[in-house]
């Protein structure tokens, strides 16, 4: 984790930060993340933000419990510990779709859930810095980290006339405390958003 | 240029017309060969075939009703802009009704016992099981719960389709409220009866009693899956049609999205369905539960059965999961049309091992009449897309469907 330098922009309003969101891109400046009190649709596009490879992980950790299952229990009633059950086959497979839909399903949802954890570099004791207390209830939180060529007082005048009602400079530390992740996010371009 | 009318283009009639055609001579030549022949096989696959195609496709029009009404009684925006689509789709429900009547007419009266074998009153004589259920299975009440079935969905059908033609004109707040109230009105009484008839008794009299001795509980409501995703897979198709003629301006891929999550989401709810009554029975292992699935399973239709699972569950499951999948015009075109065929099957091995045993053919006259059923939908959907403006303008909730994003 390194210290760095953010300019933290707030926006009032929907309406101002969409417009601002392609001013900024448009001006080059590099957008570190933006904290809004509620899920905002079509930002993430508005960002130019790749699409998240959560559901393939999800995906992934799902085929890990069905076959985890699958094997298991394969194992179990046909090799380790065969048991007459009412007559079924040994290797009785309806019976076995309950188990290995769960576990499926629990394997996605926890493997989910870790990975989004892990995305979000969030765990017990790491202490994450906020930009502004008021980013939870009603304001909009622009972040833009400085690079050595940022001019601070140029960005600051700059994101006060795309709207931002307040404006200041933080240093805070941000990062990955376990891996490396750069985040991709493309570069500016006119699209027609309805 | 915004196409509001749809008007039916030169391609879309000569299809209909091939259709039609090679469908029509399918049907004429069954009824020479099969239909009129002395031998009892032939004349009973004549009657399954025409049983189990004007069954389905009925319950697959009837389903864009079913759709319509839900989305209205949970006050549904999303649907606004391409709602006339099940609303067209929906008006075929009386010509297939008339249809399905004249099949049941035939069953009924022409005294099939080779179908539903309830009807031979001697060996129902002799038969406990049977006579126990002969209150429900006669031939008066089959007819009389059919018509009136039959009737209530077409006139409540035409009720809320006439209700959504005021939607075309300007209305001020109260008159919208008042258009609301009645829809909602409407719609709950057809999904009122819709509970009563598709998710209960009609599956039972017209499918199930085909294997008069067996029931399960779980029957009507895997017929209503089956139905139900088949009628969202047809409204995408249509959907995606229009939109690739410039009409339906207003359909995203958003709204495209929603159709796709249903065809997944009912496809999957189908298997719950499927694999709810499969695995009790099969648990238990009782004979007279067993005899359903002996011949599905172990006998003859070993190979459709499995086919039916992997074409309605495995595949829906696996090329509809992505996100952009359900955004792709041609995916959805190709897994919609796969779910049609595959509930087409899943409906073809309801009917056909207790009518035909062993003796059962998948050829010329099956495919005939799925061909000739394919050309009767384009045809009466198409005209029925005419005869209203492609999107209701003044209703209260187009602007919600508008926005729409999922």
């Amino acid at each position: 984790m390194a210290l760095k330098k953010f300019v933290v922009g707030c926006f009032e309003d929907e309406k101002v930060l969409f417009p601002a969101v392609a001013k900024v891109r448009k001006s080059g400046y590099k957008i570190h993340d933006i904290y809004t009190p509620f899920p905002v649709h079509g930002l993430d596009k508005a960002m130019g933000l790749r699409e998240t490879s959560l559901h393939t992980a999800g995906f992934l950790f799902g085929l890990i419990g069905t076959t985890t299952a699958v094997t298991f229990m394969t194992w179990v009633f046909t090799k380790d510990w065969p048991v007459n059950i009412g007559g079924k086959p040994n290797f009785a497979l309806p019976a076995w779709i309950p188990i290995t839909f769960e576990l499926t399903v629990l394997c996605a949802a926890v493997g989910m859930v870790l990975s989004f954890l892990y995305i979000c570099q969030l765990a017990p004791f790491v202490k994450r810095h906020h930009f502004h207390p008021r980013a939870t209830d009603d304001l909009f939180v622009m972040v833009i980290e400085c690079g050595d060529k940022t001019n601070e007082a140029e960005l600051s005048s700059f994101l006060n006339s795309v709207g931002a009602t307040e404006v200041n400079t933080q240093v805070a530390e941000e990062g990955w405390w376990i891996g490396r992740y750069d985040k991709e996010q493309e570069l500016y371009k006119q699209t027609n958003i309805a | 240029m915004i196409k509001q009318q749809f008007e039916i283009s030169a391609g879309y009639k000569k299809w209909t017309n091939i259709l039609l055609g090679v469908g029509g001579l399918a049907f004429v030549l069954g009824v020479v060969f099969l239909g009129m022949s002395k031998d009892e096989l032939a004349q009973t696959r004549f009657w399954s075939v025409l049983l189990q195609n004007s069954t389905f496709f009925l319950l697959v029009v009837n389903a864009s009703m079913f759709f319509i009404c839900v989305t209205t009684l949970a006050m549904g925006g999303w649907q606004m802009a391409f709602r006339r689509v099940p609303e067209a789709i929906s008006s075929v429900v009386p010509v297939f009704s008339i249809l399905a009547l004249l099949v049941f007419v035939g069953l009924i009266f022409g005294h099939k016992h080779n179908i539903y074998h309830w009807l031979d009153k001697e060996h129902v004589a002799h038969d406990p099981i049977l006579k126990g259920k002969s209150a429900f299975l006669n031939p008066t009440f089959f007819m009389v719960w059919t018509i009136i079935t039959l009737t209530l969905w077409s006139f409540v059908g035409a009720k809320m389709r006439k209700l959504s033609s005021e939607a075309d004109e300007q209305m001020d707040q109260e008159a919208s409220k008042k258009f609301i109230w009645n829809n909602t009105v409407w719609a709950a009484t057809f999904i009122v009866f819709f509970a009563l008839t598709v998710a209960s008794t009609i599956p039972w009299l017209w499918l199930m009693s085909i294997d008069a001795h067996w029931y399960s509980t779980m029957y009507s409501w895997y017929t209503f899956a089956s139905t139900f995703v088949a009628g969202m897979a047809l409204v995408a198709i249509f959907v995606v049609y229009l939109k690739n003629q410039d009409y339906l301006e207003y359909v995203s891929e958003e709204h495209l999205h929603d159709l796709g999550k249903f065809m997944f989401a009912f496809s999957v709810f189908w298997t719950y369905l499927w694999y709810s009554q499969f695995m009790l029975i099969w648990y238990a292992n009782i004979p007279e539960e067993t005899v359903y699935f002996k011949p599905r399973m172990q006998g003859p239709y070993r190979g459709i059965f499995f086919l039916n699972l992997i074409i309605n569950f495995v595949l829906p499951f696996l090329l509809l999961m992505r996100r952009g999948s359900k955004r792709n015009f041609t995916t959805m075109t190709f897994v919609a049309v796969l779910i049609i065929l595959g509930h087409w099957i899943d409906f073809y091995q309801m009917v056909m091992p207790g009518t035909l045993h062993e003796h059962y053919s998948l050829g010329w006259f099956e495919f005939g009449i799925l061909i000739f059923y394919a050309g009767l939908i384009m045809y009466f959907v198409g005209r029925g897309l005419t005869k209203k403006p492609l999107l209701a303008v003044h209703h209260p909730f187009v602007k919600e469907s508008l926005i729409h994003h999922t």
